[in-house]
């Protein structure tokens, strides 16, 4: 057992409200400089949709992540190691601008300083890429709350395989949106493809930085990331990507992402993992098994052994302290209501994502049943308006019980506490039904609901 | 961890590649020594910490950090770090230190949202207004003019170009059209200075309009220009109503302009309807109470006909068509009213509607020349055939309604009514207890008969819909009066029968024929007949179970149509029904707008300049625009359009800008101009008849001899001449009708495609001028940092500071606290705080005024005012009017009050800069509750400082925006402790009751302006207001009302249900019904929705139209920001669905024009499978000023939202002089409403030209 730190996020898609503040705030710290207009460290998604880069997840397209040889082993999807350092000249395989989006600006002086003229003066769009007047035909986030979704419902690679679940009609609309960062992997691509070395995992606590002095602009970060969360800077020629706000972090602060997050959904904790088995996990041969598989990598904090060899392995007390306090070890591992996004990447990211749970009673209430009972509950996740297997297509590699199962747990608490706040007595047998007691029901109901700053990060 | 200590850990774990890959990639060791491979070459470890990667380190770096906050056209009120970077603001991140909550619920961190987050942006953007702009035409006109007059005198030189139509053509036709020109502050304010003396002098102050919105998010700018304006007796242009935010419902039903909960308090509620408000996208910093609520298992239903973001939420979607809400809540109401009332009834609603709704209250029956029966009158003391005993001859007795009690079996005056507010023998009686009367709710089983009655409808195929219905009531007798309860005509309004009625009545829930029932809303707003009624019982249900903590969060997506004020009763109705009004999570919550300036007596009276003069000039600004924009001349319809069949037919022959006209010269509503001749000039003309002023003017007023500017509004001597903007851009984004503006206001080119009123509409009383005006404003001053279509067409701008760059504060409905701007960095280039700009034009204006005005006396028309004895003017609101001949002309009963103001027009600027001496000898008054406030201005003199010479000397100072921030907070009682204590003394003498222990926790307590920068600062409990947060509790309005017995501030003093005034019962709207949209088919002749039209250059359907707010901005700020731009499609789009894009060819992101009669818009198409067929979106005011091409049709710049829109008035909207139905500012008037409007969209089929 080889006990290293992580610093990972997860965040509560339930609560996600997709205002975009965090887009936002980050952008307006990092990357509203030349070369960076396009980038967002952090963007969020409406699904069904696209993404950013558009299709991003289609694999198929852009080999991005690991995948197993015929032998079972890890190997980069993109091509084995050797391919790349034999075409380490060619171009690698990257999104277009197009499929992230030209970045415009206006022509603003148009309306200060116009002469005397026969209209209302007005600011055409022009490119900030090639300062010319551009026809601006998709964006950071042009399928914002299924704008166009419908035309191009094809082009949604988490459709595939479930269209027959998927109807795109009026009254079956349904919507939820997926914040992202850079997954700060446990077993990254980007790191793993970098021929300069330029891209590291930091030591002490899993952060996945790019060396501004060491980079060289190969671009094989950007090819390997499944996630496409690097980016190429084009004025400077060097990558750069998403840092977890790494010199605040140091300053004891959460990411402006998290801090600025307005849902309250973002958490921040540590984790210890074992190293020693990234490998083994990250090459677990059934897709559906990496995330027990990943789970399984993070230890607990509290075991006597852990501890030692924690220490051992110099982490400190501190450290130890913080991982027994960590929201996300919770959510990950005690109340398992968090789940990683396409865990089939293999990368073992460590972002992990509370599935959206909504609108439940909807569908109990249109069959007849009584809205509230905690029977009925568990009988209507099957019938969400979110259909479960586009959730399980996200988070679990296709998995529908393991998306279940969260759902439940709840929609599970909602009826337990809904009890609770019109003074009447709480049924145990709500917690039990989902495998939970009523007090870790109480506890995780606290960490969702009651979410102080202090509990979040 | 060690990275060295790691790195010498033995090996595990497999290789993932063949040994010579592995020799290759493990040589990395060697080019990054600092490194660490893992062992299987996968994966690079390094040692972070401080000596690593400074790029992002020095990013991050910053020398302060300073608070602050966003100031207008927001309810937000967040509060923010601003960061600052060798002397740059480089970005802003939320403020995390809101005080505490308690321990068990959620906190109000991090407020704010992805536009606050950009607006640093704008500090250093190219559209800032960098220096003072004049259009080059005009900047040319004065500075030749001034070289001609005597001595260069600015003013005769202003004169001598507004004086000449071709000089005023000449820079007028140019508004719009480019070409300023920088000008110096001292030229700039010169021309604006001259521009105020000339204007006064030649037409007088009340020919000049101010307008800022919403105060409450930047208080000391709004006061800055509002103060300016009212020393020189000058109207304020009211915003509330103007953009149709206020909800007309509110004062009618509970007598107070708006009063909810802040957010906080969605937490305390166990059933939340979000209903037309799209609360992630619009409220985005206090979304999460409503999602975080859930978890203790609140339930959420979204009524939205869209699938919104808000649905994302709910547990259940109900999507009426759109402006059907009414028909949904009805059905829902009915449902309760059956299941909870008639068949059941429980203790705590029982309980509820007797004590705290007008439910018990007796009202008498009409008989109608065809001797059918409708519901009329209240029944008061002082009505003769009532055995009223010795309350009869009481103090106000016509204004004490009665109530039947079961003990004593006679009707009785309770207390707590209008009646027992305004005299002496009210003192102490004033509130909500019944004593030892037990209301009848109903006269069923104590009635002496049953009688049928006709109740309007308005879903037949009539004009608007309108019918009516013949339903049952029991009643009693009294003399020839047939008299029963609210309740019982509630039930029949709601079609609700019980055993031994006559009349019509539904068979049950499934009767679709049958008004009202589930199952007829279901035929009007398409949701399922069993959702409508399951909804409401659970509603209902929620509320018994939990105490009334059921809530409805009401949005613009309903608040915003003509008929707004009756859905809104509609759902007030079930509020009240459930007993959740004044109830910790529950009740209404409405956040459209207007929001809560928590400091509001040092707010009011700063603003309004009343520590100088009282009492203030205010207008309401949808009858002023729509009279001088010339919009009432392209009516097509009469005011009886909107009577019920059930009315008189009183507005036959009449024109809605008849009844304006009326409602000035009754005194119900302020207009400006007044009269058409000045009101500086009347007090002399008096003088020189030998008479007194008051009684000289109103017999040259029936005389004809002075007549009100109303009745002619074309004349040139009536015109507005002065139209000055700040933290406002009306052209870009409230103006209803936008291009009727253009025409008539501005004089420019428009896009209008209209017929004039034809003869046999236009006005009875209204003079109707052959030739309609155009450009009849001389002069338009807009203070701005950004660059809008307001400024564009501008004759002057000066550069205004930011909101990073001055002091101010900021409250708001959504929170409890008060927050403060203060400046990250010095004003850059030319910008100045609004209040050192108006304090600029001040001085300018006091030194040109020595010379051209001197000290003058006004004479200001002053409505009857409510929460003032004025609201007593007209018993039962019966309307005479004595130009008619139906009445005596008294001011202040039958026409406006007439009050002399003295105004010394040399003096203005010290007046501005120093609070004057009124507070300590009048006190100030709020709400009707007068505070003294001697020591609290004795203290503010020590805070800010005393003015040393002129008419101030030895007040406090109000030179700089800071003193005037301090102002407010010295004489708020929600920031003034003792203030707010010594209040509750006051009002428990009239009330009887105990409240001043609501406020003593804080009585030692004082908000200053440091504190206020220190941390946001949660509010005191004050009288100002009608929540208790005593003790740490949310607010929630009404709770004083509820739990302290102190009566709402309306006629019967409880939350009203019925209204009894003349034209409440004309338009058939004595109590909630359900009237749908306009029809423009009907009304204008537009292509009916879902039509296809070919007589474009593509085929075009027609939509209805919808203008809800913006997730990429708020109204026009932001929309031009670089992160909001790139977030979403970067300029105007319409929302379209699939089936009616397809419909016409329309293709996601096509090109596209939304054509009507009002005007022409340019867009891209959004194509979603989220919008519902026959409806379009454009969120509300993206603005010209990007990326709108001109148009195919006209080959002009496209319009905007409002360019498809015009203002409707609603007559029942000028009621006033009648108890809770009496004038207030942004209290009542008509709303500005743009929801019932369509529009024809088509394809562009040429390229786009810029």
């Amino acid at each position: 057992m080889r006990v290293m730190a992580q610093m990972s996020m997860v965040m509560n898609l339930d609560k996600c409200i997709g205002c975009h503040t965090c887009s936002v705030t980050c952008k307006q710290a990092w990357t509203n400089r030349d070369g960076t207009e396009y980038m967002w460290f952090n963007n969020v998604e409406t699904r069904p949709g696209q993404g950013y880069p558009r299709g991003y997840e289609d694999q198929e397209k852009w080999k991005g992540g690991w995948e197993l040889d015929k032998r079972g082993k890890l190997r980069q999807k993109g091509g084995g190691r050797l391919k790349k350092l034999l075409t380490l000249f060619a171009n690698p395989l990257l999104p277009g601008i197009d499929d992230y989006y030209e970045p415009w600006t206006y022509e603003y002086d148009n309306l200060l300083n116009a002469p005397a003229q026969q209209n209302i003066p007005t600011a055409p769009p022009k490119s900030q890429i090639s300062g010319k007047p551009i026809d601006i035909q998709w964006s950071g986030n042009w399928d914002d709350d299924l704008g166009g979704t419908y035309a191009n419902k094809d082009k949604d690679p988490m459709i595939r395989g479930i269209e027959e679940k998927v109807q795109l009609e009026f009254d079956q609309t349904f919507m939820f949106y997926l914040p992202r960062i850079c997954e700060h992997c446990m077993n990254p691509t980007c790191v793993a493809a970098c021929p300069s070395g330029a891209i590291y995992k930091r030591s002490e606590d899993g952060v996945v930085l790019v060396d501004q002095d060491d980079c060289r602009g190969w671009r094989m970060c950007v090819s390997g990331c499944p996630y496409k969360k690097v980016y190429f800077n084009h004025k400077t020629g060097k990558a750069e990507k998403c840092t977890f706000c790494y010199p605040r972090l140091e300053l004891g602060e959460p990411t402006i992402c998290a801090e600025t997050c307005v849902g309250r959904l973002r958490y921040i904790g540590l984790v210890l993992y074992d190293a020693d088995r990234v490998t083994d996990a990250a090459s677990t041969p059934d897709e559906k098994d990496l995330y027990e598989a990943q789970k399984d990598l993070i230890l607990d904090p509290y075991d006597p052994e852990v501890m030692a060899a924690a220490e051992k392995g110099g982490i400190s007390y501190d450290w130890i302290l913080a991982a027994q306090n960590s929201p996300i070890y919770k959510l990950i591992k005690e109340y398992e209501v968090a789940l990683p996004l396409h865990p089939e990447y293999r990368t073992l990211p460590m972002v992990w994502y509370i599935p959206p749970l909504s609108p439940v009673v909807d569908s109990v209430a249109d069959s007849g049943f009584d809205a509230e009972d905690a029977d009925n509950l568990f009988a209507a996740i099957d019938t969400l308006r979110i259909p479960v297997e586009y959730l399980a297509n996200l988070f679990t590699a296709g998995d529908v019980p393991t998306v279940e199962r969260v759902l439940y747990r709840m929609a599970a608490m909602r009826s337990y506490m809904r009890d609770v706040d019109l003074g009447r007595e709480p049924k145990e047998g709500i917690a039990n039904a989902v495998a939970m007691t009523g007090q870790t029901m109480r506890d995780m109901y606290r960490l969702l609901a009651i979410a102080k700053y202090d509990e979040r990060y | 961890m060690n990275a060295q200590d790691a790195s010498r850990d033995r090996p595990r774990g497999g290789k993932i590649d063949d040994s010579l890959i592995d020799a290759l990639i493990g040589s990395r060791r060697l080019v990054t020594p600092s490194g660490r491979m893992t062992e299987d070459n996968r994966e690079l470890h390094k040692q972070g910490g401080r000596t690593a990667d400074s790029f992002y380190r020095e990013r991050w770096s910053h020398d302060k950090v300073v608070r602050s906050t966003h100031g207008v056209n927001c309810t937000g009120s967040c509060s923010w770090r601003v960061f600052v970077k060798d002397g740059v603001i480089t970005w802003e991140a939320q403020a995390t230190d809101y005080p505490s909550v308690g321990t068990d619920m959620p906190e109000y961190e991090p407020r704010g949202c992805p536009r606050g987050a950009s607006f640093s942006w704008y500090t250093y953007s190219p559209t800032r207004v960098r220096y003072p702009y004049v259009r080059a035409e005009l900047m040319q006109l004065f500075r030749e003019a001034k070289d001609t007059v005597p001595g260069r005198d600015p003013v005769l030189a202003w004169q001598s170009i507004v004086d000449d139509p071709e000089k005023a053509l000449r820079f007028k036709s140019q508004r719009g059209k480019g070409g300023l020109v920088r000008a110096s502050w001292d030229e700039a304010v010169e021309l604006i200075a001259a521009a105020h003396v000339h204007t006064i002098k030649e037409y007088g102050p009340d020919r000049i309009a101010g307008f800022s919105p919403i105060p409450a998010m930047s208080q000391g700018s709004f006061a800055s220009g509002s103060r300016f304006h009212q020393l020189i007796g000058a109207p304020m242009l009211s915003f509330y109503d103007w953009y149709a935010d206020m909800p007309l419902a509110s004062p009618q039903v509970m007598g107070d302009q708006t009063d909810v909960p802040e957010s906080g308090d969605w937490w305390n509620s166990s059933y939340l309807i979000m209903w037309g408000s799209n609360v992630p996208q619009t409220r985005t910093p206090d979304a999460h109470y409503m999602i975080e609520a859930r978890y203790h298992g609140q339930k959420v239903i979204s009524v939205a006909p869209d699938y919104a973001e808000s649905v994302k939420f709910a547990d259940q979607w109900l999507a009426p068509h759109p402006g059907t809400d009414a028909a949904l809540a009805i059905g829902m109401g009915h449902t309760i009213l059956r299941e909870f009332f008639v068949e059941r009834t429980t203790p705590y609603f029982d309980n509820y509607v007797k004590h705290y709704t007008d439910l018990p209250f007796l009202v008498a029956l009409d008989r109608r020349e065809d001797g059918s029966l409708v519901p009329g009158k209240f029944v008061v003391a002082a009505d003769d055939d009532i055995d009223a005993g010795s309350v009869r001859n009481s103090a106000d007795a016509d204004f004490k309604p009665m109530m039947f009690d079961t003990v004593t079996e006679v009707p009785v005056v309770p207390n707590g009514t209008v009646g027992h507010r305004y005299n002496d023998e009210g003192l102490g009686a004033w509130n909500l207890e019944l004593g030892d009367i037990e209301p009848a709710l109903t006269m069923l089983g104590r009635h002496e008969d049953v009688v049928e009655i006709l109740v309007p409808r308005f879903d037949t195929t009539g004009v608007e819909g309108r019918g009516d219905a013949v339903r049952g009531v029991p009643v009693r007798r009294y003399g020839d009066r047939l008299i029963t309860t609210v309740y019982d005509l509630m039930l029949a309004q709601y079609n609700v029968g019980r055993d031994g009625l006559p009349g019509q009545w539904a068979s049950g829930y499934d009767d679709a024929e049958a008004l009202c029932t589930p199952a007829w809303q279901e035929t009007v707003t398409g949701v399922p007949a069993g959702t409508a009624a399951k909804i409401g019982r659970e509603f209902a249900q929620n509320a018994l179970d939990s105490g009334g903590r059921s809530m409805i969060i009401m949005g613009s997506g309903t608040n915003h149509w003509f008929h707004s004020d009756t859905i809104y009763r509609t759902f007030l109705t079930l509020t009240m029904l459930c007993g959740t009004q004044g109830v910790n999570g529950g009740g209404w919550a409405h956040y459209v707008g207007q929001e809560k300036v928590r400091p509001l007596t040092g707010f009011t009276h700063l603003a309004m300049a009343l520590d100088w003069s009282r009492p203030p000039r205010q207008a309401t600004q949808t009858p002023y625009w729509y009279i001088h924009s010339g919009q009432w001349r392209y009516d097509q319809f009469g005011t009886d359009t909107f009577a019920a069949t059930t009315g008189t037919g009183r507005f036959a022959g009449t024109s809605i800008a008849d009844t304006i006209a009326l409602s000035q010269r009754l005194g119900w509503q302020p207009f400006y101009p007044q009269f058409d001749i000045n009101s500086l000039d009347v007090a002399g003309r008096a003088a020189a008849a030998g008479q007194e002023t008051v009684p000289y003017l109103v017999d040259a007023l029936k005389q004809g001899e002075i007549n009100f500017a109303a009745e002619d509004p074309d004349a040139p001597n009536n015109y507005p001449r002065i139209w000055s903007v700040w933290r406002a851009n009306t052209l870009g984004s409230s103006a209803k009708g936008e291009q009727y503006f253009f025409r008539h206001v501005i004089g420019t080119e428009d896009a209008l495609d209209v017929e004039e009123t034809p003869e046999e509409f236009r006005p009875r009383d209204v003079r109707w001028r052959e030739e309609s005006p155009t450009g009849k404003i001389d002069l338009m001053l807009t203070l701005d940092f950004r660059m809008t279509t307001h400024t564009l067409h501008s004759d002057v701008i000066l550069p205004a500071s930011t909101w990073y760059e001055k002091h101010d504060l900021s409250t708001t409905d959504m929170h409890p606290y008060v927050n403060s701007f203060s400046p990250a960095i010095e004003n850059p280039w030319e910008a100045r705080t609004d209040w050192q700009a108006w304090e600029t034009i001040a001085k300018k204006f006091s030194e040109l005024a020595v010379e051209h005005l001197g000290t003058r006396t006004d004479v200001v028309a002053h409505p009857m005012q409510h929460d003032s004895r004025g609201e007593l003017a007209n018993p039962h609101g019966r309307v005479r009017d004595w130009k008619a001949g139906e009445c005596e002309a008294v001011p202040g009963r039958t026409m406006p009050n007439f009050m002399e103001v003295e105004r010394d027009y040399t003096a203005i600027h010290e007046k501005f800069t120093s609070a004057g001496p009124l507070l300590e000898t009048l006190g100030m008054t709020t709400k009707g509750l007068t505070f003294d406030v001697t020591e609290h201005v004795e203290r503010l003199r020590g805070l800010n400082g005393t003015a040393r010479s002129g008419v101030g000397a030895g007040q406090p100072l109000l030179r700089t925006d800071r003193q005037a921030a301090e102002f407010i907070l010295a004489l708020s009682g929600t920031t003034n402790g003792k203030m707010a204590t010594e209040g509750f003394k006051t009002l428990e003498e009239r009330t009887g009751t105990q409240l001043h222990d609501l406020s003593a926790e804080a009585e030692g307590r004082t908000i200053e302006f440091s504190d206020t920068q220190a941390s946001p600062q949660p509010v005191i409990t004050s009288p100002e207001w009608s929540g208790s947060e005593s003790g740490g509790r949310r607010y929630s309005p009404f709770t004083i009302n509820v739990e302290r017995m102190k009566p709402w501030h309306t006629l019967t003093g409880r939350q009203h249900f019925y209204l009894d005034h003349d034209w409440m019962l004309e338009t058939g709207e004595a109590m909630p019904v359900f009237r749908p949209p306009l029809s423009m088919t009907a009304l204008f002749g537009e292509v009916g929705i879902g039509e296809t039209t070919h007589d474009g250059a593509s085929p075009g359907i027609s939509v209805r139209f919808l203008t809800p707010h913006s997730k990429w901005s708020i109204h026009t700020t932001y929309v031009e920001t670089s992160p909001m731009t790139n977030l979403s499609r970067g300029g105007q789009t319409i929302w379209m669905s699939v089936e009616d894009a397809e419909a016409v060819g329309i293709a996601d992101n096509d090109w596209i024009e939304a054509v009507n009669r009002n005007g022409v818009v340019a867009a891209r198409a959004i194509v979603s499978h989220r919008m519902p067929q026959g409806t379009a979106f454009m969120y509300h005011a993206p603005e010209r000023i990007i990326g709108v091409p001109l148009t195919e049709r006209d080959g002009k710049r496209g319009g905007i939202h409002n360019s498809l829109t015009r203002l409707m008035l609603k007559p029942s909207h000028l009621i006033g002089g009648y108890a809770q139905l009496s004038y207030g500012f942004n209290y009542i008037g008509p709303s500005g409403t743009q929801r019932d409007e369509v529009t024809v969209i088509r394809r562009r089929t040429v390229p786009v030209e810029y």
